[in-house]
């Protein structure tokens, strides 16, 4: 039973997922893909510990030896993404009843459950994997159902949103599969440790140039990066509450670990740095992102809306970290995916709880909940100052890291940047803030309440958690540190 | 050189054929059929990569020592099945818009959502 943790963490959900369709009773439906979600968090809690106690695990599919058979491959890296993906998803999940009930028709309330399963499934399916053309079947899978979550919104732009995500989606997975196709023809292979074995030989060809070119662009949609982002917002901002905490904090951190692994374990770090100017296009990138996702950000009416630009702007800050290429960059990278998750499920999560009061996102209805809804607009001040990265909290610590990596490097420019960008969230905060604490309640509308245990219990969870990590760094620096190490290929 | 290659270059025009019917047209069901090019054009590539000189089909049969290769053809299954999928889902968004907008013409749709996004912000 131990020996097969690895593969039980893709299949329970993958499984459990049809078996949704036979409750189809909301409240029975929902207890069990909260269990089945609770089996996966213990379950990559128990694989992280196994990963830093005694290193990589590698698990063999039906007992068929690597290069042939498929592999799952667990080390830091994975084992840290896997307990993201994994304990936001069940924490959202526990909000999903309450919330989902007044966003959903009866009726689909078993067919969000069974899309939610499946889409946690790819992505544990594509974190886990060891085989290249399984990242590609798992993203597909965690990206259709994403697809179909976000089309399940109360708005008709919802639809669209779904629609517009379908197709740059499908189109950034189709360049994956045509780099995945040109590796193939390079190598012969798909096993990834196998591959990156294979490549020293060949990687000075064009062939494989293509083929490192098609992959980064697709997984750069995927991760929404600046230029590619265009997506992101609508998507987010029409999708039901619960959909939008949950993809917010762990879609586009697989993309990154996508991006991760791709350049460092398969194409090496010496070719991914050196034959683009990889650098330099990331740290443009990632600064205009965090530069220009910010301003829309201040700009915006609707509150759902601005956490999703500044979701691209947390990005930009992720791709920064990376395009460093040092071991603290990279760590800086790792941690803020970390962090960022646990920042962004909690404000979309209050937020949903908003919804679930007032029944719109819209900034000018804020008024007056300061009041009205005390706990819910402490959570999100709360988790709003994590997000500018004020000391105490975990947006703080990522940020810290990542200034010293810059500065270690004598990227001061980039260091006094990253620091600018953050002033920009204290902008869009305030003036959330500033309305909901500031200006009278609405007239004409009755008093609101505060928001139901069910979403305050996971929402100050989270809360907690933002401080926590933003004190006591021991857990998450550790791994993210072991993992870019690990990644640097530099044994601790 | 040119001609011996003759799949691949099919094969790099059905891909921009694809993606310029995706960027270029406002009719959403239009999209979706260059959406499909695109990825049909790559499961041919994939075809023509796993394909041996004078080899047959991957299949046991007498007389026959020369197999093309059948991983490629596998996961190809695999990727269409996919492309299915992504198909459906994408045709149904498409009638549920039909339903809600009742167009499917990409600036249609987007002038509607001018006014509603004008009606809520005032």
């Amino acid at each position: 039973m131990l020996a097969h943790l690895p593969i039980l963490q893709v299949i329970v959900p993958l499984m459990a997922a049809p078996l949704c369709l036979f409750l189809n009773r909301s409240k029975l439906v929902w207890l069990f893909a909260l269990l089945v979600s609770a089996f996966t968090c213990a379950n990559s809690i128990f694989l992280l510990q196994q990963v830093m106690s005694s290193g990589t695990i590698i698990y063999q599919l039906g007992g068929w030896d690597a290069p042939w058979g498929i592999e799952y491959r667990i080390d830091e890296l994975n084992a840290l993404l896997l307990l993201i993906i994994s304990t936001i998803g069940t924490v959202v999940l526990f909000a999903a009843h309450t919330s989902i009930q007044k966003e959903l028709a009866e009726d689909r309330h078993t067919l969000f459950y069974s899309l939610y399963l499946l889409s946690i499934t790819g992505m544990f399916g594509i974190v886990s994997t060891g085989d290249l053309f399984n990242v590609f079947v798992f993203l597909e899978i965690s990206s259709l159902s994403a697809y179909a979550l976000i089309g399940l919104g109360k708005d008709r732009r919802a639809l669209w949103a779904a629609y517009q995500y379908l197709i740059m989606g499908t189109i950034g997975a189709t360049f994956i599969l045509i780099g995945i196709g040109l590796l193939y023809q390079m190598t012969g292979t798909l096993n990834m440790a196998d591959i990156a074995s294979r490549l020293v030989e060949v990687n000075q060809t064009r062939t494989v140039f293509a083929a490192f070119v098609f992959l980064i662009v697709g997984v750069c949609l995927k991760l929404a990066l600046f230029p590619l982002h265009l997506w992101l917002p609508n998507a987010y901002a029409y999708a039901p509450s619960i959909v939008t905490a949950f993809l917010a904090a762990t879609a586009t951190k697989v993309a990154v670990y996508l991006l991760i692994r791709l350049s460092f374990t398969i194409f090496g770090i010496e070719f991914s740095f050196s034959s683009l100017p990889l650098q330099n296009i990331f740290l443009v990138l990632g600064l205009v992102g965090i530069f220009a996702a910010s301003t829309a950000a201040i700009y915006k009416t609707n509150v759902k809306h601005i956490f999703a630009y500044s979701s691209i702007a947390q990005v930009g800050y992720m791709i920064v970290g990376y395009a460093i290429q040092t071991t603290t960059g990279l760590m800086a990278t790792l941690l803020h995916l970390f962090n960022h998750a646990l920042m962004k499920s909690a404000l979309f999560l209050a937020l949903g709880a908003v919804v679930y009061r007032i029944g719109s996102a819209q900034l000018s209805q804020f008024q007056g909940l300061g009041r009205q809804m005390p706990l819910t607009m402490a959570a999100i001040v709360v988790a709003g100052l994590s997000l500018i990265g004020v000391p105490l909290t975990v947006g703080f610590v990522s940020k810290w890291y990542l200034l010293v990596a810059a500065v270690e490097v004598g990227m001061w420019p980039v260091a006094v940047l990253v620091l600018l960008g953050s002033l920009l969230a204290v902008l869009y905060i305030w003036r959330i803030v500033e309305i909901a604490y500031f200006k009278p309640p609405l007239p004409g509308r009755e008093p609101v309440q505060e928001a139901p245990w069910t979403f305050l219990a996971p929402v100050w969870a989270l809360v907690l958690a933002n401080i926590y990590f933003g004190i006591d760094t021991r857990l998450s620096v550790q791994v993210a540190q072991a993992a870019s190490q690990s990644l640097f290929g530099i044994n601790p | 050189m040119f001609l011996g290659l003759y799949n691949y270059w099919i094969v790099v025009l059905l891909m921009m054929i694809g993606f310029y019917i995706v960027i270029a047209h406002g009719n959403l069901i239009k999209k979706l059929v260059g959406l499909t090019i695109f990825q049909t054009s790559v499961f041919i590539f994939y075809i023509s990569m796993g394909n041996v000189d004078s080899g047959s089909a991957p299949i046991l049969a007498e007389g026959v020592a020369r197999y093309s290769n059948p991983l490629p053809h596998v996961l190809i299954l695999t990727a269409i099945v996919v492309g299915i999928a992504t198909t459906a889902l994408g045709l149904a968004l498409v009638v549920r818009i039909k339903e809600s907008y009742g167009s499917i013409e990409e600036d249609e749709i987007q002038i509607q959502d001018q006014l509603t996004e004008d009606k809520t912000s005032c």
